[in-house]
């Protein structure tokens, strides 16, 4: 599966990069937590040196490496795993859509699978064109409440995973797209709605597996949201990141992209329909 | 104090004043949002169960259980006593708090009870016991196919598989924890 994927993005002219995994700063995000490493930390993605090289004039250029959060364990979820992450200068998220579909059905394709997949007992569609819904529609479509309501009372995630997950990408993957603006605190806000930022996640059979955005480019606005964010995980408690000044910096010169981060892990557990992470992953954590 | 990521499978912990078991768990969280820890807690003295979800800044009073060695005495209908060797104290479990554990109590056991205060909750047998077959059919012993088992009753009342060659009034030892048969005791 893996060197379909490296195949799909070299044809198309994409940079197999490495950065390197043990960082100082870190994008600092409400909800995810950084594994110390020695007085720096451990990368929980990417994403802060690839647009480093975007900035630095690499256009199309890919990475599939390990991610590290703290905390995090389930049926669906292990502290360190495997992400690939690509970014494309001059595109929008729109246009990363169309790449996604094109990546999973060329994948399907090299493994052998006639255009459909079968994951927690449905079969799912590959063909084109997905479905895409935005998250206030589905909000309204599947649920009692606004989008706006359950942001005001802190619901959002809770009817994410209650109601509004379990109903995507079953007869086809699905993508959805336009989060509120301050779920997404790397991408840039909708020219015709600056609630709304330009974010999509893509879904299968319920499973979420990737997060995209049109990217931030403003260094002023980046640093006001990551200072957001930090202000969020230190009323929470929670550790305060360093200031990731060298990317802000950069920022000042990147063009306007899009990237995604897809779940390596979870896109086989889509291909080979296993109920747990622990079953497409070497050795879990408890195992080692 | 519990945090919420020591939430799990089987975790006893206490809300209002009451014992819980979390008999089902999950951890989710969507994309950039918070961690959720979604649990279906059981009541462990009404049996009542209730879907709960939890964040990660929550914490929990672990379940201020007590486990006593007492001694399996009688069973009187469908309640089964037994009594504390030292301080003579007696409590009677229903047939539904011992479940399988039911199948296993022989006079005099010695076992573990499971106390929330002064209410009984469950029960913890020892690994093994050692119970005489009280009814079986008779071992021919040019019967000798391999494999083969068949069902005895044993002292409790339990019927449990056994190789062809166990008679009636014989000792065997069973796995409290599987239901099966380990070997034949000698006395």
């Amino acid at each position: 599966m893996i060197q379909a994927i490296r195949r799909f993005f070299i044809d198309r002219d994409y940079l197999d990069i490495e950065t390197p995994l043990r960082v100082p700063t870190l994008a600092p995000e409400a909800n995810i937590d950084a594994v110390p490493s020695d007085g720096w930390f451990l990368q929980t993605s990417p994403e802060l040196c690839m647009k480093r090289l975007l900035a630095a004039g690499y256009s199309k250029i890919f990475q599939i490496s390990k991610c590290f959060r703290g905390a995090e364990r389930g049926r669906l979820h292990v502290p360190e795993f495997t992400m690939i992450e690509w970014y494309r200068s001059g595109a929008d998220y729109r246009n990363l859509m169309d790449e996604c579909e094109d990546l999973v059905l060329f994948v399907a394709e090299q493994l052998d699978r006639d255009g459909t997949v079968t994951f927690r007992g449905r079969s799912i569609e590959l063909e084109k064109p997905w479905e895409r819904i935005s998250v206030r529609d589905a909000f309204l479509r599947y649920t009692p409440v606004t989008m706006e309501e359950a942001l005001a009372d802190d619901s959002f995630d809770e009817v994410m995973v209650t109601d509004i997950e379990p109903r995507l990408g079953r007869g086809t993957p699905t993508f959805l797209y336009d989060y509120p603006a301050s779920r997404a605190a790397l991408a840039r806000k909708k020219k015709d709605d600056q609630t709304v930022a330009e974010r999509f996640e893509i879904y299968m059979g319920g499973l979420e597996l990737a997060n995209a955005f049109s990217e931030l480019t403003d260094p002023d606005e980046q640093r006001r949201r990551f200072d957001e964010e930090q202000e969020y995980r230190r009323q929470a408690g929670r550790t305060v990141y360093p200031p990731a000044e060298k990317f802000l910096q950069a920022l000042a010169n990147m063009p306007a992209a899009a990237g995604i981060a897809l779940g390596i892990d979870r896109l086989a557990m889509i291909f080979t329909d296993s109920a747990s992470i622990d079953d497409v992953v070497a050795f879990a954590p408890e195992e080692l | 104090m519990y945090s919420a990521s020591d939430l799990r499978k089987n975790l006893k912990i206490q809300i209002d004043g009451e014992p819980y078991v979390i008999v089902d768990f999950e951890f989710s969280k969507p994309g950039k949002g918070q961690s959720l820890y979604r649990c279906k807690l059981k009541n462990m003295i009404t049996g009542n169960q209730f879907d709960r979800t939890f964040r990660s800044v929550d914490t929990f009073e672990p379940a201020s259980l007590e486990e006593k060695k007492m001694q399996y005495l009688y069973r009187e209908e469908n309640k089964y006593c037994f009594m504390d060797n030292e301080t003579y104290e007696q409590v009677f479990l229903a047939e539904d708090q011992l479940e399988d554990a039911r199948n296993f109590l022989i006079e005099n056991l010695d076992v573990e009870i499971l106390f929330f205060g002064d209410k009984a909750l469950g029960i913890t047998l020892p690994n093994f016991i050692d119970v005489t077959v009280t009814k079986a059919d008779p071992w021919a012993k040019g019967d000798s196919v391999t494999g083969k088992t068949k069902p005895v009753e044993v002292e409790t009342g339990y019927t449990v598989q056994v190789p062809p060659f166990v008679e009636e009034g014989e000792k065997i030892r069973i796995d409290t924890r599987t239901g099966e048969y380990i070997t034949r005791v000698k006395d």
